[in-house]
């Protein structure tokens, strides 16, 4: 699945920035430091947005692009901040093949956001997981904590509505 | 040195230890196809192309990245089994490649079609997966780029690292991967320095150069419109490959007479602007000498040397000459002094150059460039699209009989022919220089040490009892070297020549495209450049203030070097860009 880029407005604060800058003089002169820079960026900032990126690329002394290519190619790096509600929908096998996929595909026509994308107000973000370890309750999805399970896509609207109004 | 008894196919032979099976079968005469390899600077054995069998190995080897190291070591590149495998890996790359073949611009000269006909591939072969259609990116004025037809081997990636940009690269994972830019932005948004090294080393259609000959065709077409060519110097070293003639051909006399059959009103030599060029640019150096200017002073000629410059090391700018590239100074001239001369009123003159480099599409609409909102020259067109052209009109290239190029701006020196190496600015420079001040007529014009594809060439000369330390360079690598030495305030030379392509224009962006098992095997820059050498030793002017045309032109127009004519005619200015 291609990375979906936001188009949120970057809005970092100086102390992460401060955080950042301390990861990238840590890793600096490791071999392979991108990887582990962006893990760490991610951890601040909670995605991986071209203002992030380019802070690492300059600090480590690489291209921009060298950054992108790592944080496109593994799945755990997200262009796309969290919604206040991150809805995970499990893709593991066991729900996968009891329509985990066609939940996916509701949800993200409900909310007009792709997998890895996150809503223009900031209230949804939606996450294409791996198995969560309730392959009985099959198919689930989480929303922040709550977990859902044996769903059908008709619950899907039922559910979005009750975090639409908080 | 250890030397090892191997056997390819059942033939006995002897290599030194570490020798890839690539180069040994090379060395042997038997060509293992590649797809992503490039000597040195693409060594990833990704495309699998090369698959070779080593006997006793677990599975089939990439040649390309396979040393032989031990004694007996028995290699087999020509079994069933290898040729069915490279079979289905041509199957595999055409079943998401687009195979519109006969409208693409690298028809006939694309190396995934060529081995798809000596595989005998079979493009309806069903091989499943997806085919998504990619978007093309027409962003910039230099080259296009067309993701349907890429196969992925990141031979541009290397190109663009080895130039120390690094605009592109591998995005994605599976199907969804291909190669673009940071935040899938347009190559027109970022820092791309316009040198077209990735579309020299493309083995398909994926990346080409802007095609503006049709614009060419249309001018000569048009009888309300006088068309003046003029070529580079080092398109006379090159423009024969496109016609299957030896690396290093001369070919001055039949590209000239190829470009009058064209139709062409006039055509001029670039050497002449060259020539132009080294009288304000050693004048300048001079004057910056003599008066404390900005130290070293740094060559102007290669527009991507100067956008890198402009993006990467802007602080340094001002070590920057002020000239215009020869391409920029001869359009200047044509519209101005050639114009004045014939009565032609230049808004009916069309330029059109010829050059070995893409990013001069870029440079001839730069600012300030061009007078009276005219510009210098109207289109820029590279070797490979001359060739075109040439084929398109049905003239026989290699039948021709050689001509000469026309009056008033045809007579180049050897100063002026040998810009098109590395080095060649610099000792065309240093040729003049060395005159004016000695205030002699110096026989001795040949300053070997700048010559050569090293890296960074340094000489100190003395000249005029005065101590001159200088560097040439090129390959935008190397120029950072250079640049980071400026910026530490430790650079010991007064003058420093930067070519953005590695080996300088006879290895440019626009010039022919030779296949990877040519590129990997034969010394190019070297081949070519040695022919604009001999081309050097074999004119009557070898100097450019001897040039009897560049005479003429401060007799007549511009006064001297450095006048205030020349200065608005000839000189310019750079901007900081943002990256």
């Amino acid at each position: 699945m291609q990375k979906k880029i936001s188009n949120i407005p970057f809005a970092g604060t100086p102390e992460q920035e401060a955080k950042l800058k301390e990861a990238i003089a840590r890793h600096k002169d490791d071999p392979g430091a991108v990887m582990p820079v962006l893990q760490e960026a991610q951890e601040i900032y909670g995605y991986l947005p071209l203002e992030v990126q380019t802070m690492v690329a300059e600090g480590l002394g690489v291209s921009v692009e060298e950054v992108y290519g790592v944080s496109t190619f593994y799945s755990q790096f997200a262009l796309s901040p969290k919604g206040k509600y991150n809805i995970s929908v499990c893709l593991g096998t066991a729900c996968y093949v009891k329509g985990s996929g066609e939940i996916l595909n509701k949800i993200s026509e409900q909310l007009g956001i792709g997998a890895e994308e996150c809503t223009p107000d900031g209230k949804f973000s939606l996450t294409a997981c791996r198995c969560i370890g309730a392959c009985g309750l099959a198919p689930v999805i989480t929303v922040n904590d709550d977990v859902y399970g044996r769903l059908t896509v008709e619950d899907v609207p039922y559910i979005l509505n009750k975090y639409q109004k908080s | 040195m250890e030397m090892l008894n191997i056997k390819i196919n059942g033939k006995d032979y002897q290599v030194e230890k570490n020798t890839t099976i690539l180069e040994a079968c090379h060395k042997f005469g038997i060509r293992v196809p590649t797809l992503c390899y490039l000597k040195e600077i693409n060594e990833i054995g990704a495309c699998r192309m090369c698959l070779c069998e080593v006997k006793g190995a677990r599975s089939l080897v990439a040649a390309c990245v396979y040393p032989i190291d031990r004694e007996g070591t028995e290699i087999f590149t020509n079994t069933p089994q290898i040729r069915k495998y490279r079979k289905m890996n041509l199957e595999l790359l055409l079943s998401n490649h687009d195979k519109k073949c006969l409208s693409c611009p690298k028809n006939t000269n694309c190396e995934l079609q060529k081995l798809c006909v000596e595989y005998g591939v079979n493009e309806k072969k069903y091989l499943g997966g997806e085919d998504p259609i990619r978007k093309e990116d027409h962003s910039t004025l230099h080259l296009v780029r067309n993701n349907n037809k890429c196969i992925l081997c990141r031979r541009c990636v290397a190109a663009c690292k080895q130039q120390y940009v690094s605009v592109i690269g591998a995005n994605n994972r599976g199907f969804d991967s291909m190669i673009g830019c940071a935040f899938d932005q347009e190559l027109d948004n970022v820092a791309c320095v316009s040198c077209g090294q990735c579309t020299v080393v493309c083995p398909t259609g994926a990346l080409v150069e802007r095609d503006d000959t049709d614009k060419v065709f249309e001018a000569i077409a048009d009888p309300t419109k006088h068309v003046v060519v003029h070529t580079a110097p080092s398109i006379r070293a090159t423009l024969g490959e496109c016609f299957d003639m030896p690396i290093g051909s001369n070919v001055k006399g039949k590209m000239v007479a190829a470009l009058k059959m064209l139709g062409f009103d006039k055509v001029f030599d670039t050497n002449f602007g060259a020539d132009l060029t080294i009288m304000e640019e050693g004048t300048e150096f001079i004057q910056r000498v003599q008066n404390g200017g900005t130290l070293p002073m740094i060559t102007s000629c290669s527009p991507g040397w100067i956008k890198f410059c402009e993006y990467y090391y802007p602080d340094l700018i001002p070590h920057l000459s002020t000239c215009k590239s020869p391409q920029q100074m001869q359009g200047a001239m044509i519209k101005s002094y050639y114009a004045e001369k014939t009565g032609i009123n230049p808004k009916d003159i069309v330029v059109v150059s010829v050059m070995p480099c893409i990013a001069k599409k870029f440079e001839i609409k730069r600012d300030d460039q061009g007078r009276d909102g005219m510009p210098d020259n109207d289109i820029s067109i590279s070797t490979r699209e001359l060739a075109k052209m040439i084929k398109t009109a049905g003239i026989q290239f290699t039948d021709l009989p050689d001509e000469d190029f026309d009056p008033i701006m045809g007579i180049g020196t050897g100063a002026g022919t040998i810009f098109g190496a590395t080095g060649g600015v610099m000792e065309a420079a240093l040729r003049t220089v060395a005159d004016v001040l000695t205030g002699e007529d110096l026989k001795d014009v040949d300053y070997k040490e700048v010559r050569g594809t090293e890296d960074i060439k340094e000489a100190t000369y003395n000249i005029a009892g005065k101590e001159v330390k200088v560097a040439v360079t090129s390959g935008l690598k190397n120029a950072a070297k250079l640049l980071d030495q400026i910026r530490a305030g430790e650079s010991p030379y007064q003058f420093i020549e930067v070519m953005c392509c590695p080996g300088g224009c006879v290895n440019g962006g626009g010039q022919p495209i030779q296949p990877g098992h040519v590129r990997n095997f034969t010394d190019l820059k070297a081949l070519r450049a040695k022919a604009l050498y001999e081309d050097d030793l074999a004119l009557t002017y070898r100097k450019s203030h001897e040039n009897p045309e560049i005479k003429a032109i401060y007799d007549e127009y511009l006064e001297k070097p450095g006048s205030h004519l020349a200065h608005e005619l000839l000189h310019t200015s750079y901007v900081e860009r943002k990256r």
